[in-house]
């Protein structure tokens, strides 16, 4: 999954999509995958880093970050 | 020092449907390389911009073009004759037409514009704009122009439902079905009459370019933007600036391919699979037209200068995300002022 190059993401979680003007706000778990997805890190790196720093195993959170991707994917924000 | 350039400028309409005259007066208060007197041109002695301080030094009622070129005409003769007009800034689709052909007049009067061709303002009003697409190899939805209601059963078969019942000027709905398409054509042909224009309705996000071409084919500015929020009327509300590449891309082509001449606004659909349908071309600058000098791309500038003659460098970029949020205002005005406009037509 890669962000697309028109996302900006501030320290802030707010999302701004250049190309069609549309903007979100995301939690602190949102802004940390998109930190993550625009470092290239990989969904086993993200997921394995969640689990070390959250109480969730792996597998719910993974479960969990493909429902995001789909989100993420249905907004034109990944690749 | 600066030069000072005297200029004329019509639309000071800033109401909840707003003509592009008073940003235009702004932006060119904002210009860098010269100085402004304005004379404000107004058809109704309450548009907004009248009364608007830092806005016209001076204001003067002019009969609308419907009273014929020759009335106008003679007014701005007059006008001319106590202010020396150096460029004139047409801003209504209504009067174009009458500036356009009085092109020549104006420059023996010395008064410079810099509007399309009459070819130009011609062919690409919405009736023809699949003509248009045709021509230029521009995506254009597919269209229709109907002038009585029989001719709705005669072309059924070219659409799916709904389609976009559009008058030739102002004005477009949709509808589901034919006896919509009846109820709005009727609508709209009384107030605007015919043709009415039957066009398919393309799914997506609405989007708009302001630009400015050369009339050699040479972009000299172009912003596209989304309209963030949208009034009853249709008018933007707010915007922001997009960083579309192709948006700029399908601006410059059009520009090169028909060597557009002054200022345009293109209303775009972009569709979830990401095509470009251009859905009406506007021969003018749009009342948004702030934003784009709020981005960096002063065009009223721009324009003034190609009106005079030089060649200004073409804007290279603009700030992305710069947004604008209209508002309402109070004046408060003194019947005096009022009177003088009303008795005398000059403020």
């Amino acid at each position: 999954m890669k962000l697309k190059k028109n996302i900006a993401v501030s320290e802030t979680g707010f999302l701004f999509d250049s190309n069609t003007g549309e903007s979100f706000s995301l939690n602190e778990t949102g802004r940390k995958i998109l930190q993550f997805l625009k470092e290239d890190k990989s969904e086993d790196e993200i997921s394995e880093w969640f689990a070390e720093n959250y109480e969730v195993d792996q597998a719910t959170f993974e479960n969990n970050l493909y429902d995001f991707f789909t989100v993420l994917q249905n907004f034109k924000i990944i690749e | 020092m600066k030069p000072q350039y005297t200029i004329a400028v019509t639309g000071l309409n800033n109401t909840d449907n707003p003509g592009p005259g008073v940003p235009v007066i702004r932006a060119l208060r904002e210009a860098k390389e010269f100085d402004v007197r304005i004379i404000g041109l107004a058809y109704e002695n309450l548009e907004p911009g009248i009364y608007m301080e830092n806005t016209a030094d001076k204001v003067y009622q002019i009969p609308y073009p419907s009273s014929g070129s020759d009335e106008l005409m003679q007014r701005i003769e007059y006008i001319n004759s106590k202010e020396d007009i150096d460029v004139l800034i047409p801003n209504f689709d209504a009067e174009l037409y009458t500036f356009m052909l009085s092109e020549k007049k104006l420059k023996e009067m010395g008064i410079k514009t810099f509007l399309p061709t009459i070819k130009q303002f011609e062919e690409r009003h919405k009736s023809e704009l699949p003509k248009y697409g045709q021509k230029y190899g521009l995506d254009i939805p597919f269209s229709k122009t109907i002038s009585n209601l029989s001719d709705i059963d005669h072309i059924q078969h070219e659409f799916e439902y709904p389609v976009l019942v559009k008058g030739k000027f102002y004005d477009a709905y949709l509808a589901y079905n034919s006896s919509q398409v009846t109820e709005f054509f009727n609508k709209i042909s009384v107030k605007w009459g015919v043709p009415v224009i039957i066009q398919q309705f393309i799914r997506g996000t609405e989007v708009n370019v302001i630009a400015l071409g050369d009339g050699n084919g040479n972009t000299i500015g172009a912003v596209p933007m989304r309209k963030q929020y949208i009034t009853d009327k249709g008018k933007a509300w707010g915007g922001i600036t997009l960083g579309d590449e192709n948006l700029i891309k399908i601006t410059n082509d059009l520009i090169n391919k028909t060597k557009w001449r002054g200022g345009m606004e293109l209303e775009i659909i972009k569709t979830h699979t990401d095509k470009y349908y251009i859905i009406e071309i506007n021969p003018r600058i749009p009342a948004w037209v702030y934003l784009a000098v709020g981005a960096g791309q002063n065009i009223p500038e721009a324009l003034v200068k190609l009106a005079l003659g030089e060649k200004p460098e073409a804007f290279k970029s603009y700030d992305i995300g710069k947004m604008f949020i209209r508002y309402s205002y109070d004046l408060i005005g003194d019947i005096a002022q009022f009177e003088k406009l009303s008795v005398t037509g000059e403020l």
